[in-house]
């Protein structure tokens, strides 16, 4: 019985091929969409962009609606990603 | 003592603890003598159960209390947590993804399983459990400041006994239900804290005559207190609102329960749908840091502490109690206590999964079975929750709140190690324990030179260091984890070709690990992970 993992570290030795295998094996699959997942950050994280207190909304200043606003954005963003890449490797 | 709010609180206790004894049965596939089963809950959470228990795990009842507690102290500042959740999901969705592929095909429990089989390198596994460890614990201590919160709030001070009944019956529940008890529980903790922020941000509002009225309060009051804060942040808050809402965000999923959370999902898209849909919590954070602003406008007062002296984590629980009629009060205070129990149940299994797998087996008993992986996971967790009590009732709860600062700052230490490590082994596993030593030496020599006028500590006593230590004429501080973690690179970086001759790990992992589904071979029959022979047998 054995007390570590069986897989080797080679993989060479498994005889049923994985499907993720084709195509992609050895290198990082990457998609211009995952970019996407940048915007949050760029919207967010410089305060400079958004650090006032006017216009504000329903007694809300902007620095606050502002940064609440990205929450439904980058959902958005992430989850059109997802769909999009959805059943990759 | 409120008795309608005492009653409520008493009787969701008891609702909960019954929830957590009969997960032991629920969606049980196997033995639970087996960590897949009572530490990750048989990976096999879907869409729905992963949401609510990452959330339950990442957004606790410390957040809670002390988000608004900062927002009524210190102002714009205290709203960082908003950016922070909201770049944390993109900026872990595509890495998660892969650690989840790699972590079923392999069978590993931990970010250090992982850690250890890719680099060869039993020393660093341990480096990032000890890390994991390390950081976990003060957190699972701050859950118990929420719940002390409430019972303050209620009206029961200088008494710890509801604080050990809590943690006792939690330790019972967690110890026989396993990852399980959380999960379910947090169901009833997530519903019951959406329905108190919605009600909150509605009804408070409502009764104190309007935003606007709630925003001129507190722009009125905020310069006049110690940390002379503002509605929006001053020049020289920039680098420190964003170096620590993006260090914050790098931090939290190296966090040992967030982990947990990831890898018990049952499938790599349930992982990433999850980091699409989790952000939805962010916007319940971001009202319920406006509550420090409420508080402010009603004229909240912080009860005072075990410690005798007001304790500004009360402000929220004091802002219900004053605002909400007794019994929804009661309801809201459960709704924090019971969000303290399921983050400290997730933490606790966490902890004990990383000592059980990365230290006692591959230093102490390297021939451990599966039975006894499990034996020993169960009885590290009721250690860890007693350590965390007794921190809190017999050092201090300052000190708590000290080291839960530096948790962050520790924790993305092990970036390297595990993030870059799910992309390329082109980094030697010395170079990456070196850079580790001294992303974390100079994060303790840099913690050493921060003040904390407010608490008289000269040292460790915050996680925003002056640039004015470095000779830079000015006000502005950066959170010491982003300068640290990128020493910590550059070492590892420099170090790798220069460490060329000595001997590389072996890699356990393939590369087609990193890509693997649930169904796909070897990931299909995973839940029976090697050595689960033994248990079934």
């Amino acid at each position: 019985m054995s007390e570590h993992p069986k897989h080797s570290s080679s993989g060479h030795h498994d005889p049923i091929p994985h499907p993720a295998q084709s195509g992609s094996r050895g290198r990082i699959n990457f998609r211009p969409v995952n970019l996407l997942l940048l915007i949050p950050l760029i919207g967010t994280l410089p305060p400079m962009f958004y650090n006032k207190t006017a216009p504000s909304i329903g007694g809300m200043p902007f620095f606050y609606w502002y940064q609440l606003l990205w929450i439904p954005i980058s959902v958005t963003l992430t989850y059109l990603v997802y769909r999009t890449t959805r059943g990759e490797r | 003592m409120n008795g309608v709010e005492f009653g409520i609180v008493i009787a969701l206790f008891l609702f909960v603890t019954g929830v957590g004894f009969v997960a032991a049965r629920w969606r049980r596939a196997g033995s639970l003598h087996h960590l897949d089963e009572w530490g990750l809950g048989g990976r096999s959470f879907g869409t729905w159960v992963t949401w609510f228990l990452v959330g339950g795990d990442l957004y606790t009842a410390y957040t809670f209390v002390a988000v608004p507690a900062l927002v009524f102290g210190a102002g714009a500042l205290g709203f960082f947590a908003v950016p922070y959740t909201i770049v944390a999901y993109p900026i872990v969705f595509l890495a998660a993804a892969r650690l989840w592929s790699v972590a079923h095909r392999q069978g590993y429990v931990t970010a250090a399983d992982f850690v250890r089989g890719r680099h060869g390198s039993n020393a660093l596994g341990v480096a990032v459990a000890v890390t994991g460890i390390v950081a976990t614990m003060p957190y699972i201590a701050l859950q118990m400041v929420g719940i002390q919160a409430v019972i303050e709030a209620i009206g029961i001070t200088n008494n710890h006994w509801p604080l050990i009944i809590a943690f006792v019956v939690l330790a019972a529940y967690t110890y026989s239900s396993g990852l399980r008890a959380p999960a379910l529980i947090a169901f009833v903790k997530d519903t019951l804290i959406y329905i108190v922020v919605i009600v909150a941000v509605i009804y408070i509002p409502y009764k104190l005559g309007g935003y606007d009225k709630i925003f001129n309060a507190a722009a009125k009051a905020l310069p006049a207190k110690p940390s002379k804060g503002a509605l929006t942040l001053h020049d020289t808050q920039y680098l420190a609102y964003s170096t620590l809402a993006f260090g914050s965000a790098l931090a939290l999923f190296l966090y040992p329960h967030a982990v947990t959370g990831v890898l018990a999902a049952k499938s790599r898209d349930t992982v990433k749908r999850n980091m699409s849909l989790l952000p939805a919590y962010s916007l319940m954070l971001g009202f319920l840091a406006l509550l420090g602003y409420m508080a402010i406008a009603a004229g909240v007062k912080p009860a005072n502490g075990t410690n005798g002296k007001p304790d500004s984590n009360t402000i929220v629980p004091v802002l219900f109690d004053n605002q909400f009629p007794s019994w929804f009060a009661g309801i809201a205070f459960g709704a924090i206590a019971i969000g303290a129990l399921v983050p400290a149940a997730i933490m606790s299994i966490a902890a004990a999964n990383t000592f059980t797998r990365d230290i006692y087996k591959p230093y102490l008993r390297p021939t451990a079975s599966p039975r006894e992986e499990a034996q020993v996971s169960k009885i590290v967790s009721l250690v860890v929750k007693f350590g965390a009590l007794l921190v809190i009732l017999f050092i201090n709860v300052q000190f708590a709140l000290d080291f839960q600062l530096i948790g962050g700052i520790i924790i993305i230490q092990i970036l390297p190690a595990v993030v870059f490590g799910l992309y390329t082994r082109w980094f030697h596993r010395w170079a990456l324990l070196i850079g580790w030593v001294a992303g974390i030496a100079v994060s303790f020599w840099m913690l050493w030179y921060v003040p904390n006028p407010a608490t008289n500590h000269k040292h460790f006593g915050g996680a925003q260091w002056a640039l004015s230590h470095i000779g830079i004429n000015t006000k502005s501080a950066i959170w010491i984890g982003i300068p640290t973690v990128i020493i910590n690179i550059l070492l590892a970086a420099i170090l790798t070709p220069l460490l060329a001759k000595l001997p590389r790990g072996v890699d356990q992992t393939d590369e087609s690990d990193y890509h693997a589904e649930a169904g796909d071979p070897a990931v299909g029959a995973m839940p029976l992970s090697p050595g689960q022979e033994t248990v079934t047998a």
